[in-house]
């Protein structure tokens, strides 16, 4: 009785959150399009034909895939992140809350809805790069693993920004200030082996140099970390994630006086 | 019968120290129409909030239908609909799916629901609006929206913060008219209000509520009978002289209006003789419908209601 009624509202939730951002699908899935496409143009086409090859690939085929990472996690995390937010903000959240939704469903419904986004652009931006390259699979299981654990990963991370944050500008921060660089330094663009022993012993540290190259292993089938490395920090991340976001909302942090 | 909501030792401190509740004690029958009366600042919506636990309470006990809201809050939750003071819903949605999407959060499948938004849709008078976007609404609207939504899970209870605040006079009517109904299908209805005639009108049991604390918990028809206080106003013949009545407490408004108080041990009768005697004619004459009023400022001092007082008199 009542996991029948957990299932019907985490759909509901779910539901709700694939709506809103076809909804307003402008702002939500033409923007990663429209910038995936100019890092195609200028640093494959242009600068990449120059910069010859990486890891033994061509640079563009080199940087498909982080690419591709790199919107999967933008996308999945400010979706989580404006719609979170934005419910508090309307104080729509109240809805869930007067009912009798189990926390990890509203946990749950949100990151599967962010998760849709991060994946949908995935997809989007996947077959853009088919204009400009051809993508070859080494391992599709491999693919479908990252960008699943990554999507889910991120998504939480929104929520958790969302229910900290008090304004509008407090959910750009962190994407800001954190995310671009992490990923700009994830290794999308080189391969981490092209650093300097200091370098790139800190990037170890960076969470999305292991989603990137578990990604890119996928499918070109080279890494510069190992897989176990990369599903471990994944499934470490997530499962930390959840409980701190579990715990957020059954105390009410930024939800309840 | 059962009883549908159980209060009791209440207390609510807010984040900064502010007592909001001072420990509350309250029981709502299953079917009453309850009403929870206080000026502004009072602590209805507190109340309100704890009970539906959008507010975290400090101290004290909840039942809904038996079930604490500490042991079992899903299942309490259930028996409730909540309509807030304030519009809480995603102002971009459209109404259909702003209340299929609540019926779904209580497990209502997709189908049903959208068969009970036509229902309530159409009873409010929103069926036209169906499809659209949440800000587009009126204020009244928005309101029926609300109730809309409170009711797609058929609960046993509904609770409604202030309501009628700002909904015009037509509309209140019919928005009365709306819940007596629910009220008379089994329902059992809470509202809180600040305005007066709205609980006299509606509730049947009442409790005032007056910085956090209930200063008074009673049925409508006994809390009436304790005012012994009737105001009447006449309307007199212009030109003559003063009135003066003698043991009676009385204002004079203008040279032909004149308030008088009357107790229940006087007799109006008496203030037409005395009129009489002095030549004064008595054109009309009508009550000055503010009985509850007067008796919230005999509860909790006149401070507080002055405020409330929907015709602005004195
Ligand atoms: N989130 C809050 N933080 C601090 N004080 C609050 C908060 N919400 C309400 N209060 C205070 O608690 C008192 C009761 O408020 P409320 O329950 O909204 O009154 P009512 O609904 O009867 O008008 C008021 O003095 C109000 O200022
Ligand atoms: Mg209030």
């Amino acid at each position: 009785m009542s996991s029948a009624r957990n299932m019907i509202a985490l759909k509901s939730i779910l539901h709700k959150e694939v709506h809103r951002f076809m909804r307003i699908w402008v702002q939500t899935l033409v923007p990663p399009a429209i910038t995936i496409s100019l890092y195609f143009v200028i640093f494959g086409e242009l600068i990449g034909s120059r910069i010859g090859q990486m890891g033994g690939f061509d640079y563009m085929s080199f940087i498909v895939p982080g690419l591709i990472m790199m919107s999967v996690i933008t996308n999945s995390y400010s979706n989580v992140a404006s719609s979170f937010f934005s419910a508090k903000w309307q104080r729509n959240v109240e809805e869930m809350l007067v009912a009798p939704v189990p926390n990890w469903v509203i946990v749950a419904g949100y990151v599967g809805g962010g998760m849709c986004r991060g994946i949908l652009v995935g997809c989007i931006v996947t077959l853009i790069s088919l204009l400009f390259t051809e993508i070859q699979i080494h391992n599709i299981w491999v693919i479908i693993a990252t960008v699943a654990l990554t999507s889910a990963t991120f998504a939480l991370g929104g929520l958790i920004n969302a229910i900290f944050a008090g304004s509008f500008d407090d959910i750009s921060i962190i994407p800001t200030f954190i995310l671009t660089p992490l990923t700009y330094l994830g290794g999308v663009f080189y391969s981490i082996t092209l650093l300097p022993d200091f370098w790139q012993g800190v990037s170890q540290i960076n969470p999305i140099v292991y989603m990137v190259n578990a990604f890119r292993y996928g499918f070109l089938g080279i890494s510069d970390v190992s897989l176990i490395a990369a599903f471990s920090v994944l499934g470490g991340f997530i499962i930390t994630l959840f409980v701190i976001a579990m715990t957020l909302i059954t105390k009410g942090i930024g939800l309840r006086s | 019968m059962q009883n549908a909501l159980e209060i009791s030792g209440l207390k609510k401190v807010y984040k900064g120290g502010f007592q909001a509740l001072k420990g509350i004690d309250l029981t709502v029958k299953q079917g009453d129409f309850f009403a929870l009366l206080g000026p502004n600042g009072a602590g209805k919506s507190t109340t309100i909030g704890v009970i539906t636990s959008l507010v975290n309470k400090t101290a004290g006990e909840v039942k809904v239908f038996g079930h604490d809201i500490d042991q079992e809050l899903e299942a309490a939750k259930s028996y409730l609909g909540l309509v807030p003071q304030e519009f809480n819903f995603n102002q971009f949605e459209s109404l259909m799916r702003i209340l299929v999407n609540q019926a779904g959060y209580y497990g209502v499948e997709r189908s049903v629901a959208h068969e009970r938004a036509e229902k309530y849709l159409k009873q409010l008078d929103l069926w036209d609006k169906r499809n659209d976007a949440g800000r587009m609404l009126s204020g009244g609207m928005k309101r029926r929206l609300m109730i809309a939504r409170a009711l797609m899970h058929e609960p046993q209870v509904l609770i409604l913060d202030e309501p009628t605040a700002g909904v015009d006079i037509e509309l209140r009517r019919s928005m009365w008219e709306f819940l007596r109904e629910l009220n008379s299908q089994g329902i059992t209805i809470i509202l809180t209000t600040h305005y007066l005639e709205e609980a006299e009108m509606l509730c049947r049991n009442i409790a005032i509520i007056d910085s956090g604390v209930i200063v008074e918990n009673t049925d409508m028809k006994s809390l009436l009978a304790k005012l012994d206080v009737e105001t009447i106003v006449l309307d007199l013949s212009v030109g003559g002289a003063e009135p003066k009545l003698a043991d009676f407490c009385y204002r004079i408004i203008d040279d032909h209006t004149v308030e008088v108080d009357i107790k229940k041990s006087q007799r109006i009768n008496d203030v037409f003789s005395q009129l009489t005697e002095q030549n004064i004619n008595v054109l009309s004459l009508r009550n000055k419908s503010n009985r509850l009023e007067e008796l919230f400022v005999s509860i909790i001092g006149s401070g507080a209601a002055n405020e409330n007082k929907p015709n602005g008199a004195q």
